[in-house]
């Protein structure tokens, strides 16, 4: 059970989730933004239960819809908004944005736009763990429409024959994009697959932070004593559509949407922070404008840093040396 | 090879063929270095299907030197996280032909995960795959698809010719802080050669004049290297001087090497085994002619494999590569002025 302390700051991790989607919405609306959105809106428990499981050593690996995983794996807001904004302060210099990152200085190993691509990095992050002797655990984030990827199950495979200490965290949100996941497999529970390669395979209600939380402590103890990978798949809900402007209504009813609404995973902690902790309304409605405020202000700053120069340099193509993180 | 092939190595040496050197190039390195370790299918207990790592996992064991199901995405894949979290991943891909398969994996991650964050990360792994064109290979297990990693900003490319570059390349592979992948030939893996013992490497990025001429020079690269000097020992007795420039290195390409001696012979052959359409043989020719137009005194000539998948039986592979007698003729109209039919 956590302490009050840690159930509030999770609450407030996942408020900043939110507003950090909301904000890349009016930016995006506004043209201030360049490429899409993928809001991470009503996901928010997965990426803060995850993170808040894990010790500062662990690392992650992301996908497309990775902001709200960063921002819990302790991303910095400003170089984060910068990269979004393809200016020349953002994580990967206005390379890469918010798709294309990496920074190994807060345990991230990467995201790319390939669907399922970087399962297997986080599978060999693992096994770099296992040959050296070390003792991170390696989350690797991707989605329902990722799970049906050719190298994700090869990975897999190699993380149970191998027991590398890595959890997939298959965040279900029921659609790949447009497409329901009842037209895209043929199994009720994708955590099924997992006794395929020999590991665990667990279903979690993803909108339940404190159940992602202790899902993913377990797994890690699991992974980091030896006793090998662990398949978290954590049954959640897209508020927005898949990328800006999509409405996600096209294949989507609006009743489905509403029903998913009301499992809202912020609401939810704090009603129960509210009925355990003494949590007043007031105190989160002043939390939250201390959030949103904040975000505000980094992205003040961050839409006002420069765009890189219009050059092409050639150097930057290979690295010199290893990137020490 | 001819003698005027073999680049001077310095003693203490040792004879022998490519698939030891490049296991030299492993075993010193592991031993060297606790970060690197090898997975591949059937390279640990079997010591690899060419050889090349036999032995490594008696000697390193099972934790380092990794039997893999066939799973070539995945391997390629988990080199890169391994890399990105500090280990120097080697990776064998059996045929080159299987590097489709990896795509991805190379292509957008591998590749790119230096320059798209900005510098953060970095990606020290090294895939090794065989190749060439031969009978009996057919269209899934004799490609010669080295050309289409070209296209692949990030990547570096090498392909070694003599058992020295084999130790030498591979050695400086595994340190290098990039992607490196290395091309061997299956022509060239029974070479016999001079190997330096110790830390001997040889720079990425920079080719070799294995021969030197003055009437022509022959870019090329892998096996066919040994057409090329069979070609130049014929040419030599019917009075032509050729000189052949050995790239060793597709990415980066060494320029300034071929430019140099182009600027000096005046004429230029490109010979590859991969297909000109596209390939790394159009790359050369073109920029040949846009660096060295007015200088030269007849058109660069492409030779390399016809554009059809690489077939099974001898003859229809003989029609498809290149073969010493067409190098030797293209070489003599050339010589002679003339323009290639």
């Amino acid at each position: 059970m956590l302490d009050a302390v840690k159930r509030k700051s999770i609450l407030r991790q996942m408020v900043l989730l939110r507003a950090f989607e909301e904000k890349l919405e009016e930016l995006y609306q506004r043209k201030a933004m360049f490429g899409s959105t993928h809001s991470y809106r009503g996901q928010e428990a997965i990426a803060v239960g995850v993170c808040s499981a894990l010790q500062s050593s662990d690392l992650i690996a992301s996908y497309h819809r990775g902001t709200g995983h960063l921002i819990a794996k302790g991303a910095d807001l400003y170089l984060l908004l910068c990269e979004c904004m393809g200016r020349a302060d953002g994580y990967s210099k206005g390379r890469g944005g918010k798709m294309h990152m990496g920074d190994m200085g807060f345990g991230f190993l990467g995201n790319t736009g390939t669907v399922g691509g970087t399962v297997p990095t986080a599978t060999g992050a693992a096994l770099a763990a296992k040959v050296r002797g070390s003792h991170e655990v390696v989350v690797s984030f991707f989605g329902d429409g990722a799970a049906n990827q050719g190298v994700v199950h090869e990975a897999m495979n190699l993380a149970g024959v191998w027991k590398l200490p890595v959890i997939y965290v298959c965040e279900n949100n029921q659609y790949a994009m447009t497409v329901s996941l009842e037209k895209s497999v043929a199994i009720k529970q994708l955590s099924a697959r997992a006794a395929a390669y020999g590991f665990e395979g667990k279903t979690v209600d993803g909108n339940d932070v404190e159940a992602v939380y202790e899902a993913t402590a377990a797994a890690a103890a699991k992974g980091r004593s030896g006793g090998g990978a662990t398949f978290l798949e954590c049954s959640t809900y897209r508020w927005d559509g898949h990328f800006g402007g999509d409405p996600g209504t096209g294949y989507r009813s609006k009743e489905e949407i509403e029903t998913w609404k009301q499992k809202c995973p912020i609401k939810r902690l704090k009603e129960k922070l509210i009925k355990d902790e003494n949590l007043t309304e007031q105190e989160f409605e002043s939390m939250s404008a201390d959030v949103y405020a904040e975000l505000n202000e980094v992205a003040k700053r961050a839409e006002a840093a420069p765009l890189p120069k219009r050059e092409v340099d050639l150097s930057s193509i290979y690295a010199m040396e290893v990137a020490d993180g | 090879m001819a003698k005027s092939m073999t680049t001077e190595i310095q003693p203490p040496n040792k004879e022998m063929r490519v698939q030891e050197a490049l296991r030299e190039a492993l075993r010193y390195e592991m031993t060297r270095d606790e970060r690197v370790f090898v997975m591949g299918e059937d390279v640990a207990l079997f010591g690899g299907a060419y050889g090349v790592t036999r032995g490594l996992m008696q000697e390193f064991s099972e934790r380092r030197v990794l039997d893999t199901p066939i799973s070539e995405a995945a391997l390629v894949g988990l080199a890169v996280g391994a890399a990105i979290n500090g280990m120097r991943p080697v990776v064998e891909i059996q045929f080159a032909d299987l590097l489709p398969l990896a795509m991805d994996q190379l292509a957008s991650h591998a590749a790119r995960y230096h320059y798209m964050t900005g510098g953060r990360v970095s990606v020290p792994m090294v895939v090794r795959t065989k190749f060439a064109t031969r009978p009996g290979g057919g269209p899934s297990h004799s490609s010669c698809n080295h050309g289409a990693f070209i296209h692949f900003p990030g990547l570096k490319i090498i392909m070694p010719t003599t058992p020295a570059d084999a130790k030498g390349l591979l050695l400086a592979a595994i340190r290098d802080p990039n992607p490196v992948l290395c091309f061997e030939s299956h022509h060239l893996y029974g070479q016999r050669g001079l190997v330096p013992e110790g830390d001997y490497t040889v720079p990425i990025g920079v080719a070799a004049v294995r021969r030197e001429g003055k009437d022509l020079t022959i870019v090329t690269c892998g096996g066919m290297v040994l057409k090329a000097d069979a070609a130049a020992e014929k040419l030599k007795e019917k009075g032509i001087d050729v000189e052949i420039v050995d790239l060793r290195s597709l990415a980066p390409l060494d320029k300034e090497t071929i430019l140099k001696s182009v600027a000096k012979t005046k004429r230029a052959i490109v010979l590859d085994e991969g297909p000109m359409l596209g390939g790394i043989s159009a790359e050369l020719a073109a920029m040949i002619q846009e660096n060295l137009f007015s200088d030269l005194k007849g058109p660069v000539v492409r030779i390399g494999a016809q554009p059809i998948p690489p077939p099974h039986s001898p003859p229809l592979v003989d029609a498809m590569i290149p073969d010493v007698d067409q190098v030797i003729e293209t070489v003599m109209r050339l010589a002679e002025g003339g323009k290639p039919r």
